[in-house]
Formats: C-alpha cells, structure tokens, sequence
C-alpha cells in the first residue's frame, strides 16, 4: 500500500468538517508555519521540497512565491485556480469537495509566506456542490480563527472569498483568471508584466492550483526532506492521477510521480474495458501529445519522462483509448472543444481552430480532401507561439500528435471516403 | 414591468460588492445572482445590473455573451446540460443526447413547448470518472444509462 498524502484522510467520515479536519493533524500546519517560521522560511522550506505546480505547467511552487516583490507598497493577492476545466482532469473537484480545510490550511499558510491579507478561490461555475462545501468550511475557519484577524493568535491576519466563474475554460488560464474576477470577459493578458509583479488589481499576485496549495500543509509539517522521499529528483511527491476513457476503473489515484503509465491504467485501473486492446493515451489532460501503445509500456509519470516522450504531465488527465476509437472522431471531438472555448482575442487561435475542427470533422464524415493533413498542419504552425496564451498551443498539441502518429488512419479516412473504424461509443456499464 | 431586485438580492448584493476593494469585481456574482432571480439576462436586466454595478450596458452584455452558463435566451425550469467532451463520447453519451431528444420530443438548444426542460450539449464538466455525465440545473448525474434519464426525467416535477 503506497503511502499516500493529499488523499490520505478522504475517506474519514465528515473530514469536510472543521473538528474532524483538526483531529486528523488538520490546521497544525498553519500553527506550526506561524509559529516557527518566517515568511521567507516558508519559501525556503517549499523551494527545497521541490513542488511543483500541478494544474499543468509545473513551474516551481516556492520559486513563484519568491518573485513577488517586497517593496510594491501595494496589496499582495493569493488566487487559488480552481477552474479545473481541462478534459480527463477531476481531481480538484475530489480536493473541494471532501477535504475542503486541506485547501484553506494551504491557502493561509502560502498567503503569510507571500504577505498576502486577501485571498480568492476561482472555483469554475459548474461545481456546485464543491462551492457548498467550500463556503461551509470557509466560515467555520473563520469561526475557528483559522481566517480573519489575528489567526491563531500569530498576529496574521487574511479574508478568503469564494469567486465563482460562469462557464469559461479560458478562465483556469492565469491571466485570463484575473480578467475574469475583475468582472470581465476572461480574456488572458499579454505577459510580461507577469502576475507576480502586476496581477490582480495591479497588485502583486501568486497564482496557484488547488492540488499545489493543498500540499502546502504536509510539507511544513513533516518537511521538505519527507516530501521529496516522493517520486523522482525532479518531480518531487505524489501527484493525483486522473483515469478516464475506456478503462475498468476510471478514477483519481494518488501515487509517487514517476509511476510506470501501464502500471498505472493496469494495476490501478483495471486494466481496458472488455479485455481489449490499448490503442493509445493522453497523458496529461486533451491538450498534451497523445502516446501510442507502444510508447505507454515505456513511459513513467512525472513531468521529465512525459517531456522525453515528446508529451508532458500537464493536468495528469490520463484518457485511454482502445481499439474501437477511431482518432479522427476523437480528434474532431477535442478540437470542437478547442473551438468552442477560445477567447477570440488571437486571430490565429480564433480562426484557426474553428477551421481545425471543421477540417477533422469532414475527414471523419468522410468528405476529407487530398492535402487536408498538409493544411491542418499548416494551420498548427501558423498556431504555434504566435497568440497570447498558451491556448492556441494546447489545441495544437493533439493534432499534431494524432496525425503523426496515426496518420495512416487519417488517410485512410481520406481516400475510402468514410470512417472505416468500428466504433464502440456505446454506454459502458462497469461492474 | 420594470425589473428590480427581491430585498433578499438586494442584501446579497450588498454582502457581494464588500468582498472585493473594486465594485466592477463583483460583476460575474451580481450576474449569477440576477439570472438566480430572473431566470434569463434580458437586455432590460443587462441594463439594471448596468446602472447598479456603475458600468455601461454594453460592457455587462459584453460579459454576458462570453460564459456558458449566462442564459441569454429564455430556458426552461431545468436546463439539461449533457457533457460531450472526449471522456463522455468514448462512454456512450451520443446515446444519451439521442434518447433525450426523443424522450422530450426537442432538438439540442431548443425548450419544450410547456417550459419545463431546456436541452444543451455542454464541454467537460471534470468529472471524466462518472462518464456519461450531465448537468441539470446545479446537480450533476454521473454514469448515466438510458434507465436512469427516465428516471431522473419522471422524478423532475
């Protein structure tokens, strides 16, 4: 049995409640931060424990935290993103909604490190039921004076809101996220200045995903050394890995980075539905490279083995396909989403995705043209690093990675003018 | 009939505009709170929520236009928000779009002629785990059959 953290009480009954949170090492964390440490100390101690970023660029925790200036004369803001919108990725609704102090410990602790006296949860619009018990476990911190003045009596003090979003994937993009709770259309902003520097209301703002916050707590309890006894050198602890698709047991499993990929959708996930063959696995969430079998029975999950396999650990939304996926379907799927949800503000993104989705969907209907793999490539490269946010490159990423890997199937499409795939898209009834 | 806020909103709004050092941060709530108590963000309300929230109309609408959840149209008493993203169209949700439509006799985007549901297909709703997923109004129903969107349609009153 793998030692687990963030997961490691959810099953406790009621630890969404402020008591039992507490009886279960809840809020020592926070007492032992504001107690024995200063500010800087907190940075120190998560710059060595090596976390990274787990809402997809896994960019170093402590390192961000570090980049907000001391001398802004301005007010510093902590926005936890908990706009979890990329396909496959289910693992902050999990944090929310069962083990919501984890969140809020993590919150005030990273605000005293970063100075911060005002802190925002984004939580997306469609998660209801997390809201509930988010606003339920934020008063009763307040009530146990875990948030407002004088927390713990330590002299720190911090108000935390729960700003709900209103149907927006851009929205979980950072820049796009303070747009969006500045009460605009979530339209990402040009960097530099990064967010660090001018964020929310001009002032200086970390920005953080809910898995990242959540270990905060463990980490200053037990210590960057016991953190990084999780995973690999570089991608330190354990990470919670999100399972979808054709699989026997789709789920959120907690487990050391670096886990083997097939350990992971066999011995976790039971394996393919119906015993049938893999066809292929999106690591990361639908905008990371998609592996091919063959690859899967090599790759580990952390973020340099992702890397070296030309994809990346992005959100860890692990969708697996099986044989009677047809890549073309699929592939027309995940560019309508990217279709749908982008901002409009790039030209390229706008445009070209929309005319990637049409393309992959007339392919799929059979009416695809000679050149038409040339052209959606062509409609990547002129994608490619040329739009303000890394939108238009995690629309891209699934393309180019199915029509290389897959492209005989693409043609196939092609030049029998039909789909010659047979589909299982029937419901799945599992055990 | 000129719209204006219940006291209840009124008090609501109040607490909403105090959590935030600028007033225009308060829009997406202000907007969420309106379509909880109107139902639909009319031109006529866009232009309430402007006057109260100090902006222009056309900003507000601007806002409006680009979130899903936003009903810009008049919709049923329950709005059916069935997931289509990759996940759910592996796990058979085609067949529950399909059976939907001929259950309530409508279209995708259309509301049945009594009102009462309103059919949308919806993108990743982040729960790939209970697939075939969907909304309806605020709750979601995981791992849907074609037995349980009968159930759940008939329980609906």
């Amino acid at each position: 049995m793998e030692e687990k953290i963030l997961l490691k009480y959810i099953d406790v009954p009621d630890i969404e409640k402020i008591e039992v949170y507490q009886k279960h090492d809840g809020y020592k964390g926070l007492a032992k931060a504001l107690k024995q440490h200063k500010p800087d100390q907190i940075i120190e101690l998560v710059k060595a424990s090596g976390l990274r970023g787990r809402g997809g660029a896994g960019f170093p925790a402590g390192l961000k935290w570090s980049f907000v200036p001391k001398d802004s004369g301005k007010p510093v803001f902590l926005c936890c993103n908990a706009d979890e919108g990329e396909p496959g990725t289910f693992k902050d609704r999990l944090l929310m909604e069962k083990n919501p102090h984890q969140l809020i410990e993590g919150i005030v602790i990273t605000a005293y490190a970063v100075n911060c006296h005002q802190a925002y949860i984004y939580i997306r619009g469609e998660f209801s039921q997390a809201m509930k018990v988010l606003e339920q476990a934020i008063e009763e911190a307040y009530e146990h004076n875990c948030l407002g003045k004088n927390i713990l009596k330590q002299g720190f003090h911090l108000e935390l809101s729960l700003h709900s979003g209103a149907g927006s994937y851009i929205a979980g993009e950072e820049t796009g996220l303070l747009e969006s709770l500045e009460g605009k259309r979530a339209e990402p902003r040009l960097k530099p200045p990064f967010p660090a520097s001018v964020g929310l209301f001009k002032g200086p703002t970390v920005i953080n995903n809910v898995e990242t916050l959540s270990n905060v707590p463990h980490i200053i309890m037990r210590g960057p050394e016991w953190f990084k006894g999780f995973g690999t050198e570089k991608s330190t602890g354990t990470k919670l890995f999100c399972l979808s698709g054709h699989i026997n047991k789709p789920g959120v499993y907690e487990l050391p980075m670096g886990v083997p990929l097939k350990e992971l959708i066999n011995n976790y996930g039971g394996g393919i539905i119906g015993g049938r063959k893999l066809k292929a696995v999106i690591p990361g969430g639908s905008s990371t490279p998609v592996l091919t079998a063959e690859q899967v029975e090599e790759v580990a999950m952390d973020f340099e083995s992702l890397q070296a396999a030309g994809s990346m650990l992005g959100s860890a939304g692990v969708i697996v396909m099986d044989e009677t996926t047809c890549m073309v379907d699929a592939l027309a799927n995940l560019t309508r989403f990217y279709a749908h949800e982008s901002c409009g503000q790039c030209t390229p993104c706008r445009e070209g995705v929309s005319w990637m989705a049409k393309i992959a969907r007339r392919i799929e209907e059979g009416k695809g043209l000679e050149g038409d793999l040339e052209l959606l490539l062509d409609i990547c490269d002129n994608i490619s690093f040329k739009t303000l946010c890394p939108m238009g490159d995690a629309a891209i990423g699934p393309v180019v990675s199915f029509i290389t890997k897959f492209r005989s199937e693409f043609e196939d499409h092609i030049r029998q003018g039909r789909c010659p795939i047979e589909k299982d898209k029937s419901i799945k009834v599992r055990g | 009939m000129a719209v204006k806020f219940s006291p209840q909103a009124v008090k609501e709004f109040e607490e909403t505009l105090a959590r935030y050092p600028h007033k225009e941060a308060a829009l997406l709530p202000v907007l969420l709170l309106a379509q909880r108590e109107f139902g639909v963000l009319s031109d006529e309300l866009v232009q309430y929520v402007a006057g109260l929230m100090d902006l222009p109309p056309s900003r507000v609408k601007s806002v409006v236009t680009f979130y899903t959840l936003f009903n810009t149209r008049e919709v049923g008493r329950y709005v059916i928000r069935v997931c289509h993203t990759l996940s759910c169209a592996l796990n058979g949700t085609e067949e529950v779009i399909e059976h939907i439509k001929k259950r309530l006799h409508i279209d995708v985007g259309e509301t049945t002629p009594d009102k009462k549901f309103t059919l949308l297909e919806c993108e990743c709703l982040g729960s790939c785990n209970t697939a075939p997923v969907t909304q309806i109004n605020d709750r979601y129903y995981e791992n849907m059959t074609l037995e349980l969107v009968d159930q759940i349609l008939d329980s609906l009153e």
